[in-house]
């Protein structure tokens, strides 16, 4: 930090400050957007130049213990794709799931400044934690997983909803989260302890539990509410990848009765049925989707698209991934996490002429395509699951470049786009403008990063300056420019500096007596001692503490 | 006894992989060393008593006491003159630790290795063809109605395996504790461990793949002949019973030891086993998991893992990471005469490889961290006596199962920890070389200063 | 003929609570210098606890004394012996491309070494 940089004559598209191409200088001293540097400023002319906020991924699986798994499990996909060291960066290998170092300086590769890691359980949180401090560039945070919390549960089940939210916010509190996640909820206790089942409906009970998914749903979005937490309550809804399974999708949406909502990856919940044929091959529900999410601002999600390629089916939806791996036949991961998650893992290709892969991809892109307000559906491939985000340059030529589209559209299954209604939106193509909210100031936006996603005075110096290309998947592949934090990173497309990224997370308030409620529990049940479980701030090193709407500005902290 | 007397609660023990947090010690502050362990298993508690201050030297430079910072300039000029060194060891040290000396490996172009590789590494070879259904240990506690012990003798090498987490406790929904989990061990021999199965398959020595093997077939209802009993030593109508009880409980787990890989067919016996546990939950839950043995072996497994995407012996020579057990495993590097130099952290090589592994230590520059003088400590060119891990030093250490717990040191030493000298290095060798040594396979034109 | 036999190298509690005394303490040395032996091998082999017994493998050969088992316990033809630098020392350095070298089930032949002409 401490240099002053002035970028000039490049083409401004900052969507939160309404600014659409216009040139205008953007000044940066301290790490900060300014609204002038001094006369000494280093200048960097972007003549010809793209000038966005660093982007933000409000969806990625880059940390922590189901990542490493999923690292470990795959030498193969590391072999082909590795990362030199330079003088200053280290040396790591790529893949779907690259490693830490190589993580964090591809994503800066992209122009990318910030990244939430999606599912950590709290257990894991100290492990996600120390990768994250090897994860250089970048900012990040983490959701924390606790839509199958046995302790969370029985205080839903007795009815205690004070104390859940005081839970819930001691929770992100003690493992240094930035929001909570639901996945699949209930499913967990029925596949790890009635013989690998599942939940299938939001009204199912939940094993042994006076308790069913809408209940546990309904709970959270409250609770998320009244504490006034920067991003709501993460859902990755029950029967994912399931045909048929848009229904799930819009009643868990409906469950929110105007509260914020964050549906996460909705593609992948986007699915009909061919008349009432439910082991049939799924049909696009995209419409009925977005129509849904136009019509009530309370609710956001992120799209998770498919590409084609190589995967990593990374969840802590358990019984999807053991049904991903009827599919591939390859090798499977299953991690069991006790009192609080599930978790699977299933090295996957999607390819297209296989028509459910192909229908995915097609929905992911109708997705985008029929959306009104894109600050409410944004950018994601819930990295790696339905694609590395090394594929999200492609992804945004996608949405670009109505000729390119319409070419990779004839290479697939077509009996899969006859299904989708990808051909019904073949004339709307994505704007530089409309590519900066879906994939920086909206995802800012809905994560409650006031000083990220935008370029106005007090905004994190975290920029990037592409070239101008018809080819908008080269143009994204490779920024001229990367800076973060107002320090240059890249320039003219190489490493010039490390840089460590900040952990974004939260500290809500809570009733501390609550303590006095989970730590008999943890006697019993957890193999941990309480005292050992709480993750200490040195863990956090760099990192910042967002407020919650109910607490003053936030306090910034060097590490 | 010393009058100054200090509680540690809720202290961390990291002799073996269990890595139990739940100690409570007394410690005499006046003397620097630990009086009682309440909680700790009897490996533990010797764990404990023994690690007080020793008077060593800081450091053995080529045979003379030395200073912290002349055993740092040696080892740095050692490191950074090396061409094709290994660093070896790590499960007997912090993450922090372990982090630094990946780095250095990066840095310089070398081999990392760790004790994984003469430990499970076949089991992690195995997981990378398998994968693996597994479950952290508190899963095990509470919901485990039948637990499978394999090729290991947890009474004596994990003592609190059975009484912390995986035989008697009760849990969740094992509210009587062992009275209503059925336990099976299978070795080929009796141990202390044997009185704890309700079921002991003594099986013929070399013979665990065709058991595993048998009871695959078994489980997916193909036909296996009599003749396996002559084979392995169990009978058919055994393995028949043991099969029918594994798919009909609610939640079984197999933990399996060394016997597995430090036998014939290594990474095939391990992957026997992990396939077993994926078999069997087309019938219900089945979780499998490896008894690992040093304090933070899982630890290094998860750090080399996250910087490299491999686990262990990862080889950074062309300026990347490259993984290949049997070329860039320690034993191996060693045997073969391969490397010039080797800094070997917490381990003690020069007394548990094999003779010709040895005979090239004591060829090369050799820079040993120990907070006890050890075999490799003797023969080595620098030797730093360190803190110990969990008693002087904080950080983070993973249980058997990623766990990730950090620990409560209980008295300061006056010796610095490993990660302080691995930094102390670290710097050095920066600054020797310049920065990150360009590797071998790294066109000039792609290096950015 | 010496008598083949199988060697088990492992853990025992003694092995490691003397092992976090020190390596090169009296303890370790001695308890990872001993086998255990089948009774009725001993007794065949005219062994008593205590003997010297010469073990030789693929890797190389030590002299260590012995310790008797019940048949039960542990079958004729198989022995045990604690880590140490003496099991390291029969152990091949042969990894089969693994890492790993063989440290269980290692065949070794077995002969009683006379006391007087041992040290």
């Amino acid at each position: 930090m401490g240099s002053s940089l002035r970028i000039v004559n490049g083409r401004v598209y900052d969507p939160a400050n309404g600014l659409d191409g216009a040139v205008r200088d953007v000044c940066v001293r301290d790490g900060k957007i300014v609204a002038d540097a001094p006369a000494d400023a280093k200048r960097i002319d972007a003549r010809g130049m793209v000038v966005m906020p660093g982007g933000v991924d409000i969806h990625c699986h880059i940390a922590g213990p189901k990542v490493n798994l999923a690292r470990k499990v795959q030498p193969e996909d590391h072999r082909r794709d590795v990362h030199l060291r330079t003088r200053t960066t280290r040396s790591g290998t790529g893949g779907t799931v690259p490693s830490t170092f190589t993580t964090g300086y591809r994503y800066a590769g992209l122009g990318y400044t910030t990244a939430m890691e999606a599912a950590v359980t709290p257990l894991g949180a100290r492990h996600t934690l120390e990768e994250l401090h090897d994860t250089p560039i970048i900012d990040k945070g983490f959701f924390v997983l606790m839509g199958n919390n046995v302790l969370l549960y029985r205080l839903l089940q007795e009815g205690r909803r004070e104390e859940f939210r005081h839970a819930l916010a001691w929770w992100l509190h003690a493992t240094k989260g930035y929001a909570p996640k639901l996945v699949n909820p209930g499913g967990d206790e029925l596949w790890k302890g009635e013989r690998n089942a599942n939940i299938t409906k939001l009204d199912q009970k939940i094993g042994p539990f006076d308790l069913t998914p809408r209940k546990v749903i309904a709970a959270f979005i409250e609770a998320a509410n009244e504490l006034g937490l920067p991003h709501p309550v993460h859902i990755h809804c029950n029967n994912l990848g399931h045909t048929g399974n848009y229904e799930t999708t819009l009643e868990t949406m409906r469950i929110a009765e105007g509260q914020r909502t964050h549906i996460t990856h909705i593609q992948f919940h986007s699915y009909g049925a061919v008349a009432g044929k439910s082991g049939d091959n799924p049909t696009s529900k995209a419409s009925e989707i977005v129509e849904f999410v136009n019509t009530h601002p309370n609710i956001s999600a992120d799209v998770g698209a498919v590409m084609f390629g190589r995967s990593t089916s990374m969840t802590a939806d358990a019984p999807l991934a053991y049904m991903l791996r009827r599919f591939g036949g390859g090798k499977w991961v299953n991690a069991d996490t006790e009192m609080e998650s599930g978790c699977g893992i299933v090295p996957f290709t999607y390819q297209d002429r296989v028509y459910t892969n192909a229908l995915q991809w097609a929905i992911g892109l109708e997705l985008f395509l029929r959306s009104e307000d894109l600050w409410r559906m944004v950018f994601s491939t819930d990295h790696p699951n339905g694609g590395s985000f090394m594929s999200y340059p492609r992804l945004i030529r996608l949405l670009m470049d109505c000729e390119y589209r319409k070419q990779e559209m004839a290479k697939v299954n077509q009996q899969a786009l006859d299904n989708s209604g990808l051909r019904d939106c073949l004339a709307r193509e994505y704007s530089l403008y409309e590519i900066a909210i879906i994939t920086r100031a909206g995802p800012a936006r809905l994560l409650g990063l006031t000083e990220k996603g935008h370029l106005g005075v007090g905004a994190d110096a975290d920029i990037t300056i592409y070239d101008e290309d018809d080819d908008k998947e080269k143009m994204f592949s490779t920024p001229r420019y990367v800076i973060k934090d107002g320090e240059l990173i890249i320039e003219d497309h190489e490493f010039r500096a490390d840089h460590e990224g900040r952990v974004l997370h939260v500290a809500p308030d809570y009733d501390q007596s609550i303590e006095q409620v989970i730590q008999p529990f943890f006697e019993d049940f957890y193999t941990i001692r309480f005292a050992n479980y709480q993750v200490d701030d040195r863990y956090l090193h760099q990192h910042q503490t967002i407020p919650t709407t109910r607490q003053a500005v936030g306090v910034s902290n060097g590490g | 006894m010393g009058e100054n007397l200090k509680i540690v609660t809720d202290a961390t023990c990291t002799f073996c992989g269990c890595v139990c947090d739940d100690m409570v010690l007394t410690v005499d502050l006046d003397h620097n060393r630990i009086i009682k362990s309440e909680n700790a298993c009897i490996l533990g508690k010797a764990w404990f008593k023994e690690h007080a201050i020793e008077e060593r030297p800081f450091a053995i430079v080529k045979g003379r006491e030395a200073s912290t910072e002349e055993g740092v300039e040696e080892a740095a000029q050692i490191l950074a003159n090396a061409r094709f060194p290994v660093i070896y060891g790590l499960s007997d040290t912090t993450c922090e630790a372990q982090r630094v000396a990946v780095a250095i490996g990066d840095m310089i172009g070398g081999t990392v290795d760790t004790t994984t590789s003469v430990c499970h590494g076949p089991s992690g070879i195995a997981f990378q063809g398998v994968g693996e259904s597994t479950a952290s240990l508190g899963e095990i506690k509470n919901r485990a109605d039948m637990v499978v012990f394999w090729g290991g003798n947890p009474a004596e090498a994990h003592p609190r395996l059975f009484t912390r987490y995986a035989v008697t406790p009760k849990g969740m929904y094992i509210p009587n504790g062992k009275k209503d989990r059925t336990v099976v061990l299978v070795d080929v021999r009796r141990t202390l461990s044997t009185p704890v199965a309700d079921i002991f398959l003594q099986v013929k020595p070399r013979s665990d793949f065709e058991v595993l093997w048998a009871l695959r077939a078994l489980v997916k209802g193909r036909k296996v002949d009599t003749s396996v009993e002559q084979r392995t030593g169990i009978s058919l109508a055994v393995l028949e019973d043991l099969v029918a009880r594994m798919k009909s409980c609610n939640y079984g787990a197999l933990l399996f030891g060394m016997g597995l890989t430090m036998n014939r067919g290594r990474h095939f016996n391990s992957g026997a086993l992990l396939a077993l546990a994926t078999d069997l939950n087309e019938f219900t839950h089945w979780v499998a998991k490896p008894v690992r043995g040093h304090g933070n072996v899982t630890g290094a497994d998860n750090v080399v893992s996250w910087q490299t995407g491999f686990p262990f012996g990862v080889n950074f020579s062309r300026g990347y990471p490259r993984f290949n057990p049997g070329e860039f495993t320690t034993v191996d590097l060693l045997s073969r005469g391969d490397v010039d130099a080797a800094l070997i952290i917490a381990s003690d090589p020069a007394s548990n490889f094999p003779k010709a592994a040895i005979e090239h230590l004591k060829r090369i520059p050799v820079i040993n961290l120990d907070p006890k003088l050890t075999h490799t400590g003797q023969l080595a060119r620098v030797a730093f006596t360190t803190s110990t891990y969990g008693i002087n030093v904080a950080g983070t250490v993973y249980r058997m199962d990623d766990v990730p717990i950090t620990l409560r040191p209980a008295f300061d030493s006056p010796y610095p920890s490993d990660e302080q000298i691995l930094t102390a290095i670290r710097n050095r060798v920066r600054q020797l070389l310049g920065g990150n040594r360009p590797g071998a396979g790294t066109p000039l034109a792609t290096t950015v200063s | 003929m010496p008598d083949k036999m199988m060697l088990i190298g492992g853990r025992s509690n003694k092995q490691g609570t003397s092992l976090c005394a020190g390596k090169l303490g009296a303890e370790y040395v001695q308890l990872s210098s001993t086998v255990e032996m089948n009774v009725n091998d001993m007794a065949r082999l005219g062994l008593k606890n205590d003997s010297k017994v010469r073990l030789r493998s693929a890797g190389g050969e030590v002299v260590v004394r012995c310790k008797g088992r019940e048949a039960k316990d542990l079958p004729p033809g198989l022995l045990f012996i604690a880590y140490g630098p003496l099991s390291s020392e029969l152990m091949a350095s042969d990894t089969a491309g693994s890492g790993m070298p063989i440290s269980k089930n290692v065949e070794v032949e077995v002969e009683p070494v006379a006391e007087a002409a041992a040290s």
